[in-house]
């Protein structure tokens, strides 16, 4: 097989004959106008796909990958697609495989505190079904409306609550899973502890390069009996990133700890009018939660933590209304930000928290020597980075300057001893930046593990792995890919 | 960062070699020629939560030295830190402190070819390639041989404090606390670690009907059982169980479960991937 090279559209001709009887005809497309719009998922980076098919069972699933086995045209499963590294952007006429169609919650044990859920349900989906228990599924990401568990599993999503509670890997029990030559797995268990090796924890967060997860069993987390929210402004970023590094170092973990700079604030106020203060440099919001002893407390400390790292107004929502509202300004930060200018390119980098100040001087000085605009609204708890640099890119020459700039921004936080990616995932944007973190040997060890779930190499190909790990001397970036 | 030339020199790149710490958890395999991981803590970071040390480190010094920073860990007492990793077992706080397979971050280990190489991250939020470190958690040193490695900790509780109840329906206790740090049942009494605020704790204790005890019940050794926790209740005999875990210490022996073929063919080809001549703690199964 010739792993890399377009299929002939003769193959893909038949691939969506076989396809058609295999799932019924309706839900195996090829039209121009679908094509197209499956040819990227929310990230600015396009593909090409060859057919786009939405089974509806894992039997459908494992026709598809059969099928795409059979003719050699390599396959991208697809879920919602909000991811934001091009994982899900097919390439060389790939065929999308669409999970969006198994969206059935199968059961929830409230008992045993999980549910068995088809990768299609959405995340917010599935935290309101089980609410009436409550319980919750604790990974949130900001995309937490609209992305799917079959796109968190593959991504190991985080959000501002992962701080406690810890990212996805922590939350999937079991998985049902296709791999590329159609056999199906069974990976973990209800049980706690599998026998042989941990194969769930190495599938999570593979990209869609190891399998298709069919079935998930997640883990459902209590609701903590009170909850306190809070935001605090302060004159500086430094301050605001000092004290949050002085808040864990204190021994406390709060639920959430997210920061927004000056013009973040200013963009989101204008948006929804929460009464935030435009004109502090950095705003922090802190939420703990849990017993109320231990609430009242840490909420007592981390309010004299913040005072004494200069912290100007305190505000503690009064009630859900008001906790709702703050969050609210955390969460469509991003719907914002087009006030300012029509495009962005949010990036996604984790550092040690006590170099949050220096990272975030680099960041600042780094997009204005590219004459770019850029808005920090992070978890900072986690010491996750989320520059978003906005622009317009109607003007010329302005994309070459935004990737300069995110290169250098990734370099930075590297050098500051952080990781590529925080939760957004390696996928094509970063796939070449991988040697800043690992040297040759240890990316043939990642290398190893897609043989061994993959050694035909059609699922996802091409992503995460530099193409010399990857063992392939094709370059398959396609256009508009920051590299 | 600690020199791993020298014990990547030792493990080589041909023959036969096995591991060993303290040789708590098995020991080393038997007739094989044996190495040991280097041992220290290299720093301790408590506003990080992180720690980095040789994996010959033993989990109760560095036990004791991060509580002199205010933090701790969800290893289990006993024996090496690597040990502890590459065993992979649990101890029964993990259901408030969370698997072990959680808490490894970023390891360096010496691969079948006498290479260092770096797995994950030294962050807890990290999708930076593969998640190889969860693959070396209780691969039992059989896919490489754990260096030093980048654990998380947590905060030590403020209070910490074990309560007992006699009671044949342990979930009706489990559902009344919030995120307690461990729920043993042993057929007739409920043993709970709360940690937190005392009044939270004071408060929890008595919501539940629970009582001050010196400590959990002495867990029996036959056999480790992993069952889907509802199932701790139908457990007979000598036992004590993890309630909303589902581990059960036995007195007597059981038979493990086996794996799907499939399952198993997988775990074969990523032994194969890492150590095709088979030379890494040769005869041990993960």
């Amino acid at each position: 097989m010739s792993a890399g090279l377009a299929a002939p559209a003769v193959v893909l001709t038949e691939l969506a004959a076989d396809l058609r009887s295999a799932l019924a005809p309706g839900r195996v497309r090829t039209g121009t106008t679908e094509l197209a719009l499956y040819a990227r998922d929310a990230s600015n980076i396009s593909g090409s796909a060859g057919v786009v098919c939405f089974p509806l069972t894992t039997a459908e699933v494992q026709a598809c990958v059969r099928s795409a086995a059979q003719h050699g045209v390599p396959f991208v499963a697809r879920g919602a697609g909000t991811g934001l590294a091009g994982g899900a952007t097919p390439l060389d006429h790939a065929l999308v495989i669409t999970l969006t169609k198994m969206d059935r919650v199968l059961s929830v044990d409230p008992v045993n505190r999980f549910a068995w859920v088809e990768p299609g349900v959405l995340n917010l989906d599935l935290t309101r079904h089980v609410a009436k228990y409550g319980l919750h599924f604790a990974p949130d990401p900001s995309s937490q409306q609209s992305c799917s568990i079959g796109g968190n599993v593959a991504n190991n999503s985080g959000g501002p609550h992962c701080l406690s509670d810890g990212v996805t890997a922590a939350h999937i029990l079991a998985l049902e899973v296709v791999l590329s030559d159609g056999s199906v797995v069974h990976l973990g268990g209800e049980q706690p502890d599998s026998t042989g090796l941990d194969l769930r924890g190495a599938f999570v967060g593979s990209e869609g390069m190891f399998g298709i997860a069919t079935k998930v069993c997640v883990r459902l987390t209590q609701n903590a009996p009170a909850v306190r929210t809070m935001l605090m402004d302060f004159e500086t970023v430094e301050a605001g990133a000092q004290t949050v590094s002085a808040i864990i170092a204190d021994g406390m973990v709060p639920a959430a700890l997210e920061m927004m700079d000056q013009l973040c604030v200013r963009a989101v106020e204008e948006y929804i009018h929460a009464g935030l203060p435009v004109d502090a440099a950095a705003v922090l919001l802190v939420e703990v939660a849990g017993l109320p002893h231990g609430l009242e407390a840490d909420v007592a400390r981390i309010v004299e933590i913040g005072k004494a790292h200069g912290a100007g107004t305190v505000r503690i929502a009064q009630d859900e209304a008001e906790r709702a509202l703050l969050w609210k300004g955390r969460k469509t930060a991003f719907g914002a930000i087009a006030r300012i200018k029509p495009n962005y390119y949010l990036h996604d980098t984790v550092v040690p928290r006590r170099m949050l100040p220096e990272v975030l001087r680099k960041v600042y000085e780094i997009t204005a020597r590219h004459g770019l605009l850029v808005m920090n609204v992070f978890h900072a708890g986690d010491g996750n980075l989320h520059p978003l640099l906005v622009f317009d890119k109607s003007e010329p020459g302005v994309m070459e300057r935004v990737h300069a700039a995110g290169e250098e921004i990734v370099r930075a936080s590297v050098e500051a001893g952080g990781v590529l990616s925080g939760e957004h995932g390696i996928g094509l944007e970063k796939r070449d930046f991988m040697p800043m973190m690992f040297a040759p040997a240890d990316l043939a060890a990642q290398a190893a593990m897609r043989r061994a779930f993959d050694p035909l190499d059609l699922a996802n190909p091409f992503k995460v792995l530099p193409s010399a790990a990857a063992c392939s001397d094709v370059q398959h970036v396609p256009d508009g890919a920051w590299v | 960062m600690i020199d791993l030339v020298q014990f990547a020199d030792e493990v080589g790149s041909d023959g036969p070699v096995t591991i060993t710490g303290l040789g708590t958890r098995g020991g080393p395999v038997e007739g094989e020629r044996g190495v040991h991981p280097p041992a220290g803590i290299e720093w301790i970071q408590a506003d990080e939560m992180i720690v980095c040390c040789g994996a010959g480190t033993p989990v109760d010094e560095l036990v004791a030295a991060l509580s002199a920073h205010g933090q701790t860990l969800a290893l289990p007492a006993g024996g090496t830190v690597g040990g502890a990793l590459a065993v992979g077992r649990s101890d029964h706080r993990r259901l408030g402190c969370g698997p072990v397979r959680d808490t490894l971050l970023q390891a360096r280990y010496i691969s079948a070819a006498g290479e260092v190489v770096k797995a994950g991250g030294p962050t807890v939020k990290n999708v930076s390639g593969f998640d190889l470190c969860r693959l070396l958690v209780g691969s039992r040193g059989t896919l490489g041989f754990l260096g030093e490695v980048i654990v998380r900790t947590r905060p030590l509780p403020q209070h910490s404090q074990w309560f007992t109840h006699a009671t044949t329906d342990p979930f009706d206790v489990f559902r009344r606390l919030y995120k307690p740090i461990s729920v043993l049942w042993n057929g007739s009494a409920c043993f709970a670690l709360l940690e937190g605020h005392p009044a939270d704790v004071a408060e929890q204790a008595a919501t539940s009907g629970m009582t001050a005890c010196d400590g959990p019940p002495t867990l029996p050794n036959g056999s480790r059982r992993s069952v889907k926790p509802s199932e701790v209740l139908s457990q007979t005999g000598n036992f004590v169980a993890e309630v909303g875990v589902g581990i059960v210490h036995h007195s007597l022996p059981c038979v493990v479960n086996s794996t799907g073929e499939r399952e198993a063919a997988l775990a074969v080809a990523l032994k194969d991937e890492f150590d095709p001549t088979g030379r890494l703690n040769p005869g041990v199964h993960p």
